[in-house]
């Protein structure tokens, strides 16, 4: 085994550890926030992506390429900007009425 | 020496994100370092040698921003469900088509274990896309939401499973084995289709935290292919999260995962419910006029409200908020008791009251409301079923016995706003119905909530 494999497994396993971790503390209030997050988080892909569409390896690889780098980039553009747009909604009690701005 | 550093800071970053996710106070200010860790890391990847050209990327990132970036502002927060679906179709591609470029690419030169990991990457890639697809097209009722079924229908799919795993097994005994990689790829097409179809809507919390799972394990051999880091810890997060969510979510449906699996719920579960010793409870059902839900509820000094899919359908999340702010005013106390399982997705009833302004303090779990049902004046239902269903706890032949359920029938009084007697989205006969505190309002609930809402406006 390949001292790069091995090395890759351990960041696996550990991040995996690490995720289960931080994860579990995760509220389910803010499940569907963590999920879009987690999305946009996966759309990291989009480094993969930006090398097959910008190394010439040939037709066939730029244009997989230029597909990918447009999904990816529409997970982690999107994916942070609505997780961003839910997480604004969550208020507490207090800030509520100023938020509201007196309305009804 | 950049680039990896670059890899390195983004990685940091997504952690704390995540970490921030622990509470609503600071979660926002993760999101934003998330963020800030991706366009490092994409930076980062720009300035590589590798990168002949940018001829295609910047159209490729122009064209992705816009598309996400409309799907994100314009959406309206009932469609999340979909929403999530969608990007996790997009997610699954984006990692499927990089894995056969890099294959296509790397030729002969490719060792075994990268093949192995583009295999698993582009089985799993395509396994996303189409399964995701599925799942959108069954929330959005562009396919039945109830299970699709047919003879043999695990044993084929089981086999699928088995036919690819082979072929992964040859491609890595021969890496030049370039059709049966292919061949794996389209299987791969196959499965997601497959095994999504048999799975009931209301099993969609379960299936879409593990395609989120299988979005990120795909990213994660994506990584091993690629020898980088940055994309392997990413993808082990992501798979870890979607995992955990979608066991959080059988248990909450005291089912095991394989039972959402290969259960077919809904289709299995009419015939059983049929024979039930709930049937018949029809003719006794208690249907109640909005007067005499405005009467309870103008007594009531303490209300629980609890939501489900229904609220979303008839996006009655405002309403709600203005007949709880109402009760308020009255001197009522209101609460909002929110099931693991209610909606679509994990945390959908939280995110649609968040955006009708509902305090986050005042939303509860399961474990944290259940007692207070006995001490509670009056339970408002608003198109939740199952997750009231006092079968689950009495009724051994019950298709949901075992789920934890709320005890809303210990409450004084309870409101259950429904469109029709005909049984949930499961089948099943719901024994709370028949239940002499209960009062039925028959109709649409942000229809019928207005109705109510304008009485105790007038009165009070």
């Amino acid at each position: 085994m390949s001292n790069e494999l091995l090395f890759g497994l351990y960041v696996f396993v550990l991040a995996g550890f690490l995720g289960h971790h931080v994860i579990h503390r995760v509220p389910p209030l803010l499940h569907t926030p963590l999920m879009a997050g987690t999305n946009a988080i996966s759309g990291i892909s989009l480094v993969g992506s930006l090398v097959a569409a910008g190394a010439e390896y040939g037709t066939l690889s730029t244009i997989l390429g230029f597909i990918a780098v447009t999904c990816a980039t529409i997970n982690t553009v999107g994916g942070f900007l609505i997780t961003d747009r839910m997480l604004r909604m969550f208020k507490k009690r207090k800030d509520d009425r100023v938020a509201r701005g007196g309305r009804s | 020496m950049i680039t990896p550093f670059s890899y390195l800071i983004a990685s940091v970053c997504f952690i704390i994100a995540l970490q921030a996710l622990s509470s609503p106070k600071h979660a926002r200010r993760g999101n934003a370092i998330g963020a800030f860790g991706m366009l490092v890391a994409v930076v980062g990847t720009l300035i590589l040698n590798d990168i002949i050209t940018y001829k295609w990327i910047v159209p490729g990132l122009i064209l992705g921003s816009l598309i996400g970036a409309s799907m994100s502002i314009w959406i309206p927060m009932t469609k999340m469900p979909e929403r999530i679906a969608l990007s996790h179709a997009f997610g699954g591609l984006a990692a499927a088509l990089v894995g056969v470029s890099e294959y296509h690419h790397l030729g002969a030169e490719i060792s075994r274990f990268t093949t192995a990991a583009l295999g698993l990457e582009v089985f799993l890639g395509f396994l996303t896309f189409t399964g995701s697809l599925m799942a959108f097209g069954k929330l959005q009722g562009i396919l039945p939401g109830s299970p699709i079924t047919y003879k043999g229908q695990n044993a084929s799919n089981i086999a699928l499973f088995v036919i690819a795993l082979v072929l992964l097994v040859l491609v890595v005994l021969d890496p030049s084995r370039s059709l049966l990689f292919y061949a794996m790829g389209v299987i791969g097409f196959a499965v997601g289709i497959l095994f999504v179809i048999p799975i009931g809507g209301a099993d969609m919390p379960v299936v879409i935290s593990l395609l989120n799972s299988y979005a990120g394990l795909a990213a994660a051999a994506t990584g091993f292919a690629l020898n980088n880091y940055v994309l392997i810890i990413a993808g082990a997060l992501d798979g870890t999260s979607g995992l955990l969510l979608s066991l959080k979510m059988s248990q909450a449906m005291n089912r095991s995962f394989a039972n959402v699996l290969f259960g077919a719920f809904g289709k299995v579960a009419a015939p059983a419910a049929g024979t039930g010793p709930a049937v018949g409870a029809a003719t006794n059902y208690n249907q109640a006029t909005v007067e005499e839900a405005v009467g309870v509820m103008e007594a009531a000094q303490s209300l629980i409200v609890v939501p489900g899919y229904g609220m979303a359908v008839s996006q009655a999340q405002h309403t709600v908020r203005e007949l709880a702010q109402i009760l308020e005013g009255r001197g009522a106390a209101v609460k909002y008791a929110i099931h693991p399982v209610a909606g679509r997705m994990p945390g959908h009833m939280n995110v649609l009251l968040a955006e009708a302004n509902v305090p986050y303090d005042q939303l509860f779990d399961l474990d944290d409301i259940n007692d207070e049902f006995a001490r509670t004046d009056a339970v408002l239902v608003v198109g939740a079923n199952d997750v009231v269903n006092p079968a689950a706890k009495t009724n051994p032949g019950s298709p949901i016995y075992g789920m934890p359920v709320f005890n809303v029938e210990q409450a004084r009084a309870v409101i259950v706003l429904k469109r029709s007697f005909n049984p949930g989205f499961a089948g099943i006969e719901n024994d709370l119905f028949g239940k002499p505190n209960t009062m039925m309002v028959l109709g649409d609930a942000k229809k019928t909530l207005r109705e109510i809402t304008t009485h105790l406006k007038g009165e009070g």
